[in-house]
């Protein structure tokens, strides 16, 4: 087997026994790289210098035999609206295109200090504010199952990359579905952690109160590896929570007497009925592993995308403010004064779907919309939250489509705004409400991926984890598109 | 026609703390340009905001001393403009749920005692410092900016319209900044910036019940200018309501130190074209019971109270008790000298009013940078009087002791400046002095008594002035009755 398509554990066992060194792999997988990406583009910057050092830090590490974790010497490529220190943070905008950070996010230290090597940084909707990575300064990217189509997105970029094998492992950023979507529609796994599991230190924002950082990989195990190298309490996020990070190396088998909640609105008519039956799939096999399905209702799902996009745009208007042509970033030629340096840098170095929602968001925010429409969101997101509260009542965990739709062609739906933002209801709903949920490939359609997601219970990742290896054991690795 | 004028302020103070309000760059003024920075304060993208503990006890602080409703969810929100000196787009600041609301200053005006009511106290952070080539930032050709004071701690005091003259304001100001000073809540430096305020001002016919339209004054920058500023504005509302042109619409004017006028600077913003909304970042603060008591425990008697038992307690006068307890610093000297002096107190605030303040003012020094120890000027009134020394050589050793530290018995025994009561002593030098000066013997006798003085002052030179000054009168007359015999 090739190391692009070997999992963490198999990598990890060909550092340890030295069959390999972390200079080697790192090598191994630029060249991959090197070899796909012209055509995928699911890389914004590659840091190859960077990365050449921190394998040959790892391989001393290894050969001291000290401070070996489970990520010292593997290649991880990381969004790029994750600042790293010295290395161009561009979020795809022309806006942060030569922006070079002075600190590094704090899951980026985590694993720098875990030995981990970062390879590059990855394509995405500009400021990650869309869900098929066409909207980047620096070009769309394609989805390695089939290169019409678009990755999704926001982390399209980094979706791609661990499906072509041009990295074992990613980072992406959710604030909608933006690490689900893009996982679903190339094959893969992902996580969008519980709020505040994982520090946003770092992370530009896009709308704070939705944003995590989470894991993308090829198994739910390395998924989980991950997760656990990155979450825990920040001192520099007032929103993480002080927990304990939790210790897992073996995910627990059994499933036997865990109560499975489908909540009916999200089976609604508009699904594919492809994803349908594969979802039914998963559940059969859910239940003949001893889990007991329930049907669970969240009527207030449905409002659940104008909810979203409300509040998403309010806090996206105010986080983008900053972006004035003062102190970084783009700054237009085009200004005579104050007032016309805001204006121009502002129009030319944001592109369309960012003023879009700007220009929404600031409206959500004035009096005369504030409290029918800023307010209202929230207190429809507060009922949310109770609804999910009820529904976790019953069931452990709830399994529903993580889109209703495979990946399009690419540029086809891009005018079709409404039915590109209803496609997200399934995975907003644990952005507003603040739960875990992970996505899991569980098949094809006419040789696209197809994906599913679990949702649980505020910090209890650790049942996400155990639920999707187990079916990922049942089905077998789901292959497909370029490796 | 009487008018009325109705003040209400506004009043920005910055908060005594090590590190800023959002992150853990020093406070420390002044310093190099942008020295003092760090992407939270920068606004750099992806740096989130933690806040400082110190600066919502500050907070907690003020508002019990201004005898407030302390808020158990301290929230922040944001206030949304563009400037370039404020590097996130929006100022992380309390709108919807400030910190402290509804208290009082209780204040001695000359027309009687009020309560001035405060509406509200909210903590926010400061922007950065802009420097404009030119006049304003539109019409310079380039602008300057230093962003050590992004994000520094502030909290704005808004006062009810209860001020009812521009002198008002100012003594309001003074006894804020009395109080904010003795709190430890800020160092209240004018000069610095470290308290600002700004001023509603509004004027109506006496009897009228509805308020005129008001206009806003900034850029005051003493207490003196907060009068004088008010002063002009008032005065020229007057003349608009009289020539029946009142202000149509709510405008903010600047204070023109320079020609002593207020000028227009544009109508008011309404207050929602900030977007004002809850900071994602920021998690509401709970304050609970134990965390108020903690503060309220901690709190020191403020100068008002003070005032009242320096009266009462000391006997002080009115003068006296409301100057000394005007400086924390002071108060506290005085009320340590009284710890080991059982005398008269006023006494003491003789001490401190005359010569303390006077060495103080002449060496340009801060109270509290002071060497003289209160017990020292204690032991040194016990010296006076048990009558070791006189009260002229108690100036010297009290110059002595300010500018050495030490005590007045080692300096009173090294420069050998105790009191000669020796009778027999005094006497000798009475005679020799009378023989020394015969042309004053005639003069005194011939009815100029001034000549005795001389013949006193002659003694107190021969003995360095230590010699009783009584014993020196009673000896001196005793000889003079004798020649006049």
């Amino acid at each position: 087997m090739e190391i692009v398509e070997m999992s963490l554990g198999q990598l990890r066992k060909l550092l340890d026994n030295k069959e390999i060194s972390a200079l080697e792999m790192t090598k191994g997988f630029l060249g991959h790289i090197a070899q796909l990406d012209p055509e995928i583009n699911a890389f914004i910057t590659i840091t190859e210098e960077e990365a050449l050092f921190a394998a040959r830090e790892a391989d001393a590490r290894i050969a001291k035999k000290e401070g070996i974790t489970p990520l010292t010497g593997i290649p991880i490529a990381i969004k790029d609206n994750i600042c790293t220190k010295g290395v161009k943070t561009t979020c795809g905008s022309k806006m942060l295109a030569n922006f070079i950070p002075s600190y590094d996010a704090t899951v980026v230290t985590k694993l720098k200090q875990a030995g981990a090597v970062l390879i590059g940084k990855t394509n995405l909707d500009e400021f990650a504010m869309g869900s098929s990575t066409e909207s980047s300064y620096f070009g769309l990217t394609r989805n390695p199952w089939d290169l019409k189509r678009i990755p999704g997105g926001s982390s399209g970029g980094s979706a791609a990359a661990v499906a072509a094998g041009m990295v074992p492992l990613a980072l992406g950023s959710d604030t909608g579905g933006s690490i689900r979507q893009p996982a679903a529609f190339c094959g893969i796994f992902g996580l969008k952690p519980t709020y505040g599991r994982v520090s946003r230190y770092g992370l530009v924002p896009y709308a704070s109160s939705l944003d995590q950082v989470g894991p993308m990989a090829r198994t739910a195990k390395d998924l989980a590896v991950l997760y656990h190298n990155i979450s825990g309490y920040d001192p520099l996020d007032s929103t993480t929570v002080p927990l304990l990070p939790e210790k897992v190396n073996d995910l627990p088998q059994g499933l036997k007497g865990l109560r499975f909640g489908i909540p009916c609105e999200s089976y609604d008519k508009k699904i594919d009925p492809g994803i349908k039956e594969k979802l039914l799939l998963v559940a059969d096999l859910l239940e003949k592993a001893g889990c007991i399905p329930v049907e669970v209702s969240l009527p207030s799902l449905e409002y659940a995308a104008a909810i979203y996009y409300l509040i998403a745009f309010a806090e996206a208007s105010s986080n983008l403010a900053r972006y004035d042509g003062v102190r970084y970033g783009y700054r237009s030629e085009e200004q005579t004064d104050m007032i016309s340096m805001f204006r121009q840098t502002r129009e030319e170095g944001f592109g369309r779907e960012v003023k879009r929602r700007i220009l929404l968001g600031t409206c959500f925010l004035t009096p005369e919309y504030y409290e029918d429409y800023y307010l209202k969101a929230e207190k429809g997101r507060a009922r949310m939250k109770k609804d999910f509260a009820r529904a976790f009542l019953e069931c452990e965990f709830m399994l529903t489509p993580t889109t209703t739709v495979v990946p399009n062609i690419i540029r086809e739906k891009t005018d079709d705004l409404l039915s590109k933002y209803l496609s997200e209801v399934c995975t907003v709903a644990a952005n507003l409400t603040g739960i875990p949920a992970l996505t899991f490939p569980c098949g094809c359609i006419n040789g696209l991926p197809v994906g599913a997601q679990l949702m649980a219970r505020a910090g209890k990742e650790e049942t996400l984890f155990r639920v999707a290896s187990f079916i990922e054991g049942e089905l077998g690795v789901v292959k497909g598109g370029i490796r | 026609m009487k008018y009325e004028t109705i003040i209400g302020l506004e009043v920005h103070v910055e908060l005594k703390t090590d590190s800023k309000l959002c992150c853990g760059c020093s406070t420390k003024f002044p310093a190099e340009p942008n020295t003092l920075t760090c992407p939270v304060c920068l606004g750099l993208p992806g740096a989130l905001p933690v806040l400082n503990k110190k600066a919502i006890d500050l907070g907690i602080t003020a508002g019990l001393a201004l005898n407030c409703k302390i808020s158990r969810e301290c929230k922040f929100d944001r206030k949304q403009y563009f400037y370039p000196d404020l590097p996130k787009g929006y100022q992380i600041t309390q709108f919807y749920a400030p910190i402290c609301r509804t208290g009082w200053l209780k204040k001695e005006f000359p027309t009687g005692r009020r309560r001035i009511r405060i509406t509200r106290i909210h903590l926010e952070e400061e922007a950065g410092r802009s420097y404009h080539s030119g006049a304003g930032i539109i019409d310079s050709d380039y602008s300057l900016l230093d962003y050590n004071r992004s994000s520094i701690p502030l909290i704005e005091i808004v006062t009810a319209p209860d001020l009812r003259s521009p002198r008002e304001a100012k003594e309001f100001m003074e006894e804020l900044k009395i109080i904010l000073e003795y709190t430890g809540v800020s160092d209240c430096k004018m000069e610095e910036g470290s308290l600002r305020c700004d001023a509603n001002i509004s004027v109506r016919r006496q009897g009228d019940r509805e308020l005129g339209k008001r206009a806003e004054v900034k850029n005051m920058n003493s207490f003196r200018a907060v009068e004088a500023a008010l002063e002009y504005e008032a005065k020229r509302q007057i003349e608009l309501l009289e020539q029946n042109t009142p202000l149509e619409s709510e405008e903010t004017r600047a204070w023109d130190e320079g020609n002593r006028e207020t000028v227009f600077m544009r109508f008011k913003e309404k207050a929602y074209e900030y977007r004002y909304f809850p900071d994602p970042d920021l998690l509401p603060v709970i304050i609970n019971d134990d965390w108020i008591k903690g503060i309220r425990n901690k709190l020191p008697e403020l100068p008002n109270s003070k005032r009242e038992r320096y009266i009462q307690e000391f006997r002080l006068p009115k003068d006296d008790a409301a100057l000394i307890s005007s400086s924390k610093p002071m108060a506290e000297f005085f009320e340590a000298v009284l710890k080991d002096y059982s005398g008269e107190p006023k006494n003491v605030s003789n001490w401190i009013i005359g010569d303390l303040v006077r060495l103080i003012n002449q060496e340009k020094i801060e109270f509290h940078q002071i060497k003289l120890k209160p017990e020292a000027l204690g032991q040194m009134l016990k010296i006076l009087d048990q009558g070791v020394i006189s009260s002229k050589i108690a100036k010297t050793v009290f110059e002595e002791m300010f500018y050495t530290g030490n005590k007045p018995e080692i300096i009173i025994k090294e420069q050998g400046l105790e009191q000669i009561s020796d009778v027999q002593l005094i006497q000798e030098i009475v005679v020799k002095v009378m023989a020394d000066h015969p042309q004053s013997i005639q003069d005194y006798l011939s009815g100029k008594k001034k000549a005795k003085s001389f013949l006193v002052g002659q003694v107190m030179k021969e003995t360095k002035g230590k010699a009783n000054p009584g014993i020196v009168n009673v000896l001196l007359e005793k000889e003079l009755e004798k020649i006049k015999e």
